[in-house]
């Protein structure tokens, strides 16, 4: 915001520091978001600990692990495209984005499957909802309404995620420099941290009860 | 008041011909001021919202009071009771009290305090107005299309099976003006630790930055944990399945736990800000340093922490495990002690200062009784025992008003008058402003105490009719919150005045400390005209002498 002297070094680094402090930030709000979710299921494995083991038996693991590797790999496409945008290799940087959101895409585009899987199953909660084996079918509902809630909203960030990568792409694109790489940072730490949020997830949700 | 004059006229003396514009005179049209990333501009677009949802919210308890006035049940039935009492609590929480010091003055003065040219990220800032204003229209709606009945606690299953009116409407309202809390609490902070003017290291921060930071951070930290759970109870209440119904295997203590972890800390956001304007004007009318600067800013700080550990105060009587409920009384009183430290610091700031009763201070001082007296019959509800006696009545809802609408409203109320000067180059009448000040002070312990023992009587809240014992307390309530009604139309009224006919204020009227100060009255558009040193100590003010 110094007016006077918009493009000195210090300028820039102070900005960096902002747009850095203000993620981060940022992100100690969106923990607070998760984390009812969490105790949410805290609370119900604590409360119907056998119907949430059953009912996490019903997930489709092969699903769970594929979009566990897919999200791991476009975190580190996203550490690759800062590295080559700081080095000013702006190209490879732009192709590097754009194999994260085609990871992105492809971690949606599994989840989606599995949630046509689980509708086919019964497994959406409601007056039809039925798990196969289960003695307590309402702890296994609770266990499936934490599901989707979770996994739902995990998708809305990383929806947020995949548009904000195009925008930094496109900002490579049009003014490649300091100020895009900033912003590029910023977008790397949200999607490092909806990455966090999945390796949180899905040992709660898909290997809960798989261990015997 | 000789003081202030002086000042002016040295002030005068020094008014330089050629001056930056102000940023009142950047533009005139109505869409300078929708679009304009300047943060006094935002922080006056806050004021003229705000002040709208108070006078709505108001409206809703003026309502009650009259319907409370006899016994029986003569204004309104039970249902519509139920609604205002409703709106009354959803409008004053989400959009006055949470809002109110950190969005409208936190937005004004907190960069001119600390030197700088704006908040770290002006258009979020911009962008936080939107969303509140965005959220207060889907309230609005609510309220227009007949209101909701849940209190403004939403306690499931209520909330999420039983009430057929617009919970849903209501619940995306606060979402979204959560949001807008997230964004502000984050600009804050940011700002805070990137923008401070050269030399201003951390305990040169006037005390109001602290209180705002600390408030910043509890927005920030304690607002998602409100806006999920929300989600949560509108998921259960579209789908019908999930986690606080009891007949679906849920349990609605749980819902309880998640909102009291938001809403008990959502106090302090309320009255952290409140704080920090007494510690602004008590040093300034009291021409003495503030008593034990690094206590105070510590005092803040762990009144911010201590404040997300005390939510299961609000659960005493809901069923909640024996050992629990000691633990959160045990930390429900050690919050008082950073309060204590507070009041005392207040108390030896006044002693052997020169204190003039400006209108400014005399709210600084209500603040500080009223606070007092809120304070120390949170500490009657801390205590377990009395707690079970008094939970539901009266009582609770005198204390949390006398927190509230004595703390932080009385506080809201003395920063108005303390920067209106700098905000609007013009000074208010001081009279009428004296005269408002003892008027509310006076209307508010007339509505509010009598609800004290009504309460230490056994009048539960919520309910529209009352046995006929308790009807002289009743009226008592409801003739001071008549007068408190006038009280709070008198600024309404000479403030708006003052903006066309007040005479114009010098840069500094009040001879205070702080950069605020330092800077042209309105100030320029870009708040300096050469970045100022944040060198010297904070409160500034010549010491003691003996």
């Amino acid at each position: 915001m110094d007016a006077a002297t918009p493009d000195s070094a210090q300028d820039i680094g102070r900005q960096a520091a902002r747009t850095r402090l203000g993620m981060w930030a940022f992100l100690g709000s969106e923990v607070m978001f998760f984390g009812p979710v969490f105790f949410a299921y805290l609370y119900g494995r604590f409360m119907w600990p056998q119907a949430f083991e059953a009912a996490s038996r019903g997930t489709d693991l092969l699903c769970g692990a594929v979009n566990t590797a897919v999200l791991l790999t476009s975190s580190l496409g996203v550490a690759v495209a800062h590295l080559l945008a700081d080095r000013g290799a702006y190209g490879r940087a732009r192709r590097a984005l754009d194999a994260v959101v085609l990871l992105g895409l492809a971690f949606l585009a599994i989840k989606g499957y599995e949630y046509v899987q689980d509708w086919r199953e019964q497994l959406v909660p409601g007056p039809h909802f039925h798990l196969q084996g289960a003695v307590n079918q309402a702890g296994a509902q609770l266990f499936y309404f934490v599901y989707f809630f979770a996994t739902a909203l995990h998708a809305l960030h990383l929806t947020a995620g995949i548009a904000l990568m195009l925008h930094c792409r496109r900002a490579l694109r049009r003014r490649p420099g300091r100020p895009t790489l900033r912003r590029l940072e910023a977008a790397g730490l949200y999607w490092h941290f909806v990455d966090i949020v999945w390796i949180f997830l899905f040992p709660a949700l898909y290997l809960a009860g798989r261990a015997l | 008041m000789s003081a202030h004059s002086d000042a002016a006229a040295v002030n005068a003396d020094r008014a330089a011909p050629a001056r930056a514009a102000s940023y009142l005179h950047d533009g005139y049209t109505l869409w300078s001021w929708l679009s304009s990333r300047d943060h006094k501009r935002i922080a006056i677009l806050y004021a003229v919202s705000i002040t709208a949802f108070f006078f709505i919210g108001a409206t809703a308890a003026a309502l009650m009071r009259l319907e409370l006035f006899t016994p029986g049940a003569d204004v309104v039935d039970a249902d519509t009771y139920n609604r205002l009492f409703t709106a009354h609590g959803v409008i004053m929480v989400w959009m006055f009290l949470i809002p109110s010091i950190p969005s409208v003055f936190g937005n004004f003065a907190l960069p001119l305090m600390i030197g700088a040219r704006d908040l770290a990220f002006p258009r979020l800032n911009l962008l936080s107005w939107y969303l509140y204003a965005g959220g207060g229209l889907f309230t609005i709606a609510a309220l227009l299309l007949g209101g909701v009945d849940t209190g403004w606690t939403f306690y499931t299953p209520y909330s999420s099976v039983f009430s057929n009116t617009h919970v849903i409407l209501t619940l995306a309202g606060v979402l979204i003006v959560g949001f807008s809390s997230i964004a502000t609490g984050v600009n804050f902070i940011v700002t805070v630790h990137t923008l401070r003017a050269p030399g201003m290291g951390w305990f040169k921060l006037p005390l109001f930055v602290w209180a705002i930071y600390a408030t910043s951070v509890i927005l920030v930290l304690a607002t998602p944990v409100l806006a999920i759970t929300l989600l949560l109870l509108a998921a259960e209440r579209v789908f019908h399945v999930g986690l606080f119904n009891p007949a679906l295997g849920g349990d609605p203590l749980l819902f309880q736990h998640l909102f009291w972890f938001y809403s008990h800390p959502a106090v302090y956001i309320m009255i952290l800000p409140a704080m920090g304007v007494a510690s602004e004007i008590i040093p300034c009318f009291a021409r003495k340093r503030v008593f034990g600067y690094r206590f105070m800013a510590f005092a803040i700080i762990g009144i911010a922490v201590i404040s997300f550990l005390v939510w299961g105060h609000h659960m005493f009587v809901s069923g909640q495990s024996a050992y629990a409920s000691m633990v959160f009384s045990l930390l429900s009183f050690m919050v008082a002690v950073p309060s204590a430290i507070k009041v005392f610091n207040w108390t030896a700031t006044l002693y052997k200062g020169s204190i003039s009763f400006t209108a400014p201070m005399l709210y600084a001082l209500g603040f500080v009784v009223l606070f007092l007296q809120g304070g120390l019959t949170g500490l009657f509800l801390a205590s377990l025992s009395v707690d079970v006696h008094v939970t539901d009545t009266y009582f609770v809802v005198a204390h949390f008003h006398y927190i509230m609408v004595g703390g932080a409203v009385m506080a809201y109320l003395g920063a108005a008058h303390y920067w209106w000067p700098k905000i609007t180059g013009r000074l208010y009448p001081e009279s009428w402003a004296r005269l408002a000040a003892l008027i509310i002070f006076a209307g508010f312990n007339l509505t509010f105490f009598p609800q004290y023992l009504l309460g230490y009587e056994g009048m539960p809240r919520r309910y529209h009719t009352y046995p006929p014992d308790f009807q002289v307390l009743n009226v008592l309530s409801s003739a001071g919150a008549a007068i408190l009604a006038v009280g709070y139309l008198l600024p309404l009224g000479y403030l708006l005045w003052s903006c066309l006919h007040g005479r114009p204020a010098p840069d500094n009227p009040w001879g205070a400390s702080g950069l605020e100060w330092k800077t042209a009255t309105p100030p320029p558009q870009h708040n300096f005209d050469r970045l100022p040193d944040g060198s010297d100590p904070p409160y500034d003010y010549p010491p003691l002498q003996e």
